[in-house]
């Protein structure tokens, strides 16, 4: 890459002093966006979380008093007593919360405004301003979701999936306002993503420093910027489905009304058309993150980085053409079920490659288990499960059975919360310094780790048994089934390591913000690291460089035999090393 | 508490259950390799600052023959469990796998119930002679192939009978045709897969396979409206 734009930008290391809120409320800092994105979508963690609480004591104890149910109004539990009607309403904003609010913005919203600028050598974002939209509109989206679970009638009743013609028709589903507010937030969120994404292809694109060339770049960064191709292509589709869903709420379209002359699985093919990638979405920067960590840890360079990133590649492009996995029953053509299948086997190659170059990065390396790599090591252990799982329904005739059943949730939950929040909580603690200044205390770090890993094990295995068996998802009463009612005791056991895994995260939580104020302060490369974020201080300046530093090598030179340190950070200069050709304008 | 998939009473339960189990096999020896190898290295590659200390990692950044190795290797399974799949997957749900003489069953669904139309005499649906409308209850004889003929009112549904392993959605707006051929007596349960309401829970029907001079009398008995 030798093109050279020439970019006006605003970090020169000197700043004017600012304000209160222009500083840490209306900033155009990308770390201090990264971090509004970090509280916000903690927050609505939590919420998913409490959500699902609700949902896991009702299927233990289905019509028994949910203790401290009795603060919800009348309309939701009278008498502490879930109603079916909210019971779905959890269902659908637990999933919603979670995937838009909480992982989505946790992963792109946090890691790719705080980390591609760092790990690249630029000032800022090239678009720094786009950027303090993107999260403002996000945070917008949030409220407005928030808002819906509190209006007359409640929040959307029609699954985080909102199938229509449920969503689309009021009269089926008891809830108008709710699912519209549903709609606009969603149009909301997809407006922030396609504003975020705009940035990150930019940035990546155009703002490297001199010697970051592609091949060069960190596996994050890759990861980001292929998730950002597929967030400004996937996200306004469903932005454009969510505007029909909203107008056929309220002005009278018939999109996805039958009897009308609409169609219902229109809204399956939209939906899903951008809910696959989105899975990516949700995968990839954590896949990123994990092989930056993983090196870190193995104290060796990442094995076979090319393959990583082809692999990364290979997935952003397979993850196109797979949408109608979601779709074998629902009476699309089979054939075309058929061509869905072999594409959705195919794309386990590259995950299958991956998880093997984990291996073969920790393989004869020299493991150093701080509280990120443990994270990093559990990610790889459970996104195998969870892709090994995903086997089964890509097999179409086995699918059949397992389709819409509690093995559809175990699956989902090792791919999300056993892949992306391991990873998630690695990272949190991997970057916490230089997004703070201190270090998270590493042996609560490692308590939490290991209550977590146990608990959340033994709320999601069990799912497989119990899908197995034919749970149906999202029921309000599995007693009502006779051949559910044997697996009643595994719900319950479920229930209970679900309020175990909910409770163990107050670690850290506490561990979070009492690091905030009391936390060690850390020398400037406290992983003994080698990206370029780790040449800046903790926390690093607005505009971060004064002088944007040169590159001189990829980044996971560990154990390299041409220094005696077992690190060998991408901006050191050796004798050897010729300086590199400037790629971008963006330096001063 | 069962371990194992439900009973298998359907003539295509023993295929799919052979497929789950194939893969189980399969990803079951991945499972041992990837976490066992995980483990492996956990305890042999950890960092002993006692031992030989300052010991570095070894440095490699891979080995493209091992690339081809665990990229071939996976492409290889997959694509042969594909293979499998699509040929029980076009012998169960392709479109003219239903069984030229099967015996037709319409299925009305609608929130929250279920609503079956037997053929009279004649062995039509939609002629005057239907048994129509029984509220969920499906019947059927047993060793005899029966094609649902599912549509749905308002919202979609989904024919979900676990011990069938038959399940397929109904959408308003379009015919779908499914299939099976019960091969165990006794009664099972049909629930929606679906989310299609607040009722959605609830919306399930009895299934009961029986012999065909007993089904023959039970839908004589339905006719008559002798059954509620």
């Amino acid at each position: 890459m030798t093109t050279a734009a020439a970019m006006p930008h605003v970090g020169h290391g000197e700043h004017a002093p600012m304000g209160f809120w222009r500083k840490y409320i209306f900033s155009t800092d990308h770390k201090i966006i990264g971090i509004q994105f970090l509280f916000l979508s903690l927050f609505f963690l939590l919420v998913g979380g409490l959500l699902a609480m609700q949902m896991r004591w009702q299927l233990a104890y289905p019509g028994q008093p949910m203790p401290g149910g009795s603060i919800l109004p009348e309309s939701m539990a009278p008498g502490g007593i879930l109603l079916p009607e909210y019971y779905i309403q959890l269902v659908t904003m637990h999933g919603t919360f979670m995937v838009f609010f909480a992982i989505m913005p946790l992963l792109v919203g946090v890691y790719a405004n705080f980390l591609i600028p760092l790990k690249i050598g630029a000032h800022d974002m090239a678009f720094p301003r786009i950027n303090m939209a993107s999260f403002w509109t996000a945070f917008l989206a949030g409220g407005v979701m928030l808002a819906s679970l509190f209006v007359p009638e409640g929040a959307s009743r029609a699954g985080w999936t909102v199938y229509a013609p449920l969503s689309a028709r009021p009269d089926l589903s008891g809830v108008l306002l709710g699912q519209q507010l549903w709609s606009v937030s969603i149009t909301l969120l997809g407006l922030s993503s396609i504003l975020g994404s705009v940035n990150y292809i930019t940035t990546v694109i155009n703002n490297r420093a001199p010697g970051m060339t592609w091949f060069r770049l960190p596996l994050s960064v890759w990861a980001l910027f292929i998730t950002a191709i597929l967030g400004i292509l996937a996200l306004p589709v469903l932005s454009g489905a969510a505007i029909m869903l909203l107008f056929d709420q309220t002005i009278g379209t018939h999109f996805f009304d039958p009897p009308a002359g609409g169609q219902a699985l229109l809204w399956q093919h939209l939906f899903w058309f951008f809910g696959h990638p989105e899975v990516y979405i949700l995968i990839l920067p954590a896949m990123g993150m994990v092989s930056d960590i993983l090196a870190n840890g193995s104290r060796k360079p990442i094995f076979g980085y090319h393959s990583m990133v082809f692999a990364i590649v290979g997935i952003g492009f397979l993850g196109w053409i797979v949408w109608g996995h979601h779709m074998f029953m629902s009476g699309m053509n089979p054939t075309l079920g058929s061509s869905f299948m072999i594409s959705t086997m195919v794309i386990a190659v590259p995950s299958a490659i991956k998880v093997f170059n984990w291996m073969g990065t920790m393989w004869r390396g020299n493991l150093r288990f701080h509280v990120p790599m443990m994270h990093a090591v559990a990610f790889v252990a459970m996104f195998a499960i969870g892709g090994l799982s995903g086997i089964f329904m890509a097999a179409t005739p086995v699918d059949m059975f397992i389709h819409d059943t509690y093995f559809i949730v175990a699956h989902l939950h090792y791919v999300l919360f056993g892949g992306s929040l391991f990873a998630l909580f690695g990272a949190i603690t991997y970057w916490y310094p230089k997004m703070f200044g201190r270090v998270m205390h590493p042996g609560w770090g490692k308590i939490h780790f290991w209550l977590t890993f146990l608990f959340y094990n033994m709320t999601f295995f069990p799912m497989h048994n119990i899908g197995m068996a034919g749970h149906m998802r999202r029921i309000y009463d599995p007693t009502v089934y006779e051949f559910l009612q044997p697996y009643q005791w595994t719900n319950k056991f479920i229930t209970v390591s679900a309020f175990c895994l909910f409770s163990v995260q107050l670690i850290f939580f506490i561990n979070f913000w009492w690091s905030l104020w009391r936390g060690k302060q850390p020398e400037q490369n406290p992983w003994h690291d080698n990206g370029l974020e780790w040449s800046l201080p903790n926390p690093a300046p607005h505009g971060n460089w004064e002088r944007v530093p040169s590159v001189y090598r990829g980044p996971y030179e560990f154990s390299s035999p041409e220094v005696e340190e077992d690190y060998l950070p991408q901006n050191r200069k050796l004798p050897k090393d010729p300086e590199p050709p400037v790629l971008t304008g963006a330096v001063s | 508490m069962p371990w194992w998939l439900p009973v298998q009473a359907s003539s295509y339960a023993p295929q799919i259950d052979g497929m789950f189990l194939a893969i189980l096999i399969i990803t079951g020896l991945a499972f041992f390799i990837v976490e066992g190898g995980l483990i492996w290295f956990i305890f042999k590659y950890r960092e002993r600052p006692g031992r030989g200390g300052g010991r570095k990692a070894y440095y490699t950044h891979g080995n493209v023959k091992a690339e081809y190795v665990w990229t071939a290797f996976p492409a290889v399974v997959v694509v042969g469990l594909g293979l499998v799949s699509n040929h029980y997957w076009n012998e169960i749900k392709g479109r003219d796998s239903v069984p030229a003489d099967a015996y037709p069953i319409k299925v009305h669904a609608k929130q929250f119930e279920w609503l079956f139309t037997y053929p009279g005499p004649d062995g039509q649906l939609g002629t005057d002679d239907d048994v129509a409308e029984v509220r969920n209850r499906l019947h059927v004889p047993l060793g005899r192939a029966i094609v649902l003929e599912q549509e749905a009112e308002d919202v979609i549904h989904s024919v979900f009978v676990p011990a069938f392993r038959l399940k397929q959605d109904a959408v308003p707006g379009m015919h779908i045709r499914s299939w099976f051929i019960a091969t165990r007596l006794g009664e099972h349960e049909l629930a929606c897969a679906e989310l299609c309401g607040m009722g959605h829970y609830k919306m399930r029907a009895r299934v009961t396979v029986q012999p065909q001079a007993e089904f023959d009398a039970w839908l004589a008995r339905a006719a008559q409206g002798e059954i509620e």
